[in-house]
């Protein structure tokens, strides 16, 4: 769907054109019915010009959309399985704020996915009707949960990632990929504060807690070599001034990890294997068994009864 | 709504001000307009009304809800085509809360944000260790309070505790 269905303006009427008011004008717009697992948006953006950006293709910008919002929703679970298994009532409540936070990104990138695409796919459809293969989301998301050390080591990681992706993303000549990127600065400069700050608090506590937060470290930062590869998609979209080409968001997560490591008198762990000597990606499609068991908890209810609503 | 919405003597109340008196679902003593989450209200003639409106966070649950009362308060009001449009951009700020909402906030025991943090230039700056924020509290007026989480009930707020009157509070975030 998409250069053609741009063909007949010029860049700059179409780049009038994708105002974030039109984009988002229907956004909720349908109450009733709504879908019993999903949201209230039976078409976010329809009636809405989903026009693309000049020079951009429709199946690149939809394949990018899911890797962002296949990273948020697969985190956001992950946190979700936090609920009632925290230590403190403080910390279940932490993490499920952030979760929800990441669950609002996801929604709005996914929902920016399937106006992208253009084949009738909404976010319920991204999120339930998928098979593993299909997710985008890189691994580090997906690991299954550790110990509370484990945690907030890989929300240390994630986060600092995700922010300095989402600073330079809220400059996308997408208006919807700036706009949602642009929120989620806030709210993801908080969520690294958060773990950055338990991460000093557990590496510079007893011995204990030093040694959770250190094996959870290890545990998680065979994952982080993957954040800063560039598919290609992400290299084309980077190059048309869409997207974010994760490599160079390298020295600044360095910076940052150093910084809290430090302050935590802990140590950066030893570099992972090259993610070249690894089996596949997770923006390729390729991941864990920990996927798949998400997966099926996740998409249980919403397949077992299609299309019910409420 | 208080009553305030619908018709009074025959007389329309006009659309902006029924949508500036609907109340936040989650802070229910502020109205939207306290909130700073309405951009405009538009009469598009013929009963129509279009309310553009900006969410305070990218999850937050009240978003529906907000939409539904919106709809509901100006068809009681009169008009029959009520349309709620989202913008995102610019994002929503605690700046936009008006000193109305910040009197109403601390009238119902809930510290009201102080001024958002100005973003420098360069990568965004991580804040490490104690939280340094002056915030009084709302229920005796003291300084001498402390952070008790970064993370409250909604989205929105962090727990605080008072020292002097030992009292627990919610603050709303700098956003």
């Amino acid at each position: 769907m998409s250069s053609d269905a741009s063909a007949s303006s010029t860049p700059a009427e179409r780049a009038h054109e994708l105002s974030l008011a039109d984009a988002y004008e229907a956004i909720n717009e349908a109450d009733d019915p709504r879908w019993a697992y999903g949201t209230g948006f039976a078409d976010p953006l329809a009636g809405v010009d989903t026009r693309l950006p000049a020079g951009v293709d429709g199946a690149d910008l939809a394949a990018y959309c899911l890797m962002l919002g296949d990273d948020a929703l697969i985190m956001s679970h992950r946190l979700q399985e936090w609920c009632a298994r925290a230590p403190e009532l403080e910390e279940e409540v932490a993490l499920a704020n952030v979760a929800l936070d990441l669950l609002g990104q996801a929604r709005l990138l996914l929902s920016r996915a399937g106006a992208a695409e253009g084949a009738g796919r909404d976010e319920d459809a991204f999120a339930f009707l998928r098979e593993p293969g299909e997710f985008r989301n890189v691994r580090l998301a997906e690991a299954e949960n550790g110990d509370f050390g484990q945690e907030t080591a890989r929300l240390l990681i994630f986060s600092t990632w995700r922010l300095a992706l989402l600073d330079r993303l809220a400059g996308s000549r997408d208006p919807v990929l700036a706009a949602v990127a642009a929120k989620g600065v806030k709210e993801v400069a908080y969520h690294r504060d958060y773990a950055a700050g338990w991460v000093v608090r557990l590496g510079d506590g007893t011995p204990y807690s030093r040694l959770r937060v250190i094996e959870g470290l290890a545990a998680v930062w065979p994952d982080v070599a993957e954040l800063f590869v560039p598919h290609e998609v992400e290299s084309r979209l980077a190059e048309a001034g869409v997207g974010v080409d994760p490599a160079t968001l390298r020295e600044e997560f360095d910076a940052v990890i150093h910084h809290v490591l430090t302050t935590a008198t802990l140590t950066v762990p030893a570099a992972a294997p090259p993610v070249e000597n690894r089996t596949g990606r997770g923006r390729d499609g390729v991941h864990t068994a920990a996927l798949t068991r998400l997966l099926a908890e996740m998409q249980s209810v919403a397949r077992a009864d299609r299309g019910a609503r409420w | 709504m208080g009553g305030r919405a619908g018709r009074s003597g025959g007389e329309m109340v006009s659309a902006r001000e029924v949508a500036r008196a609907v109340p936040d679902p989650e802070l229910p003593m502020l109205s939207l307009a306290d909130l700073g989450i309405l951009r405009a209200v538009e009469e598009t003639g013929g009963g129509g009304v279009v309310v553009t409106i900006t969410p305070t966070y990218s999850g937050c649950p009240a978003i529906g809800a907000i939409r539904a009362d919106l709809s509901a308060a100006l068809r009681a009001a009169g008009y029959a085509e009520v349309e709620v449009r989202t913008l995102l951009a610019p994002a929503w700020t605690t700046d936009w809360i008006t000193e109305e909402g910040r009197r109403k906030l601390a009238e119902a025991g809930i510290a009201p944000p102080g001024p958002a943090p100005a973003r420098p230039a360069g990568p965004v700056p991580l804040t490490l260790g104690p939280v340094r924020r002056l915030v009084a509290c709302p229920l005796c007026g003291s300084g001498d309070t402390e952070e008790v989480s970064r993370f409250g009930a909604t989205a929105c707020k962090d727990l605080w505790r008072c020292r002097v009157c030992q009292e627990p509070f919610e603050h709303v975030k700098e956003l």
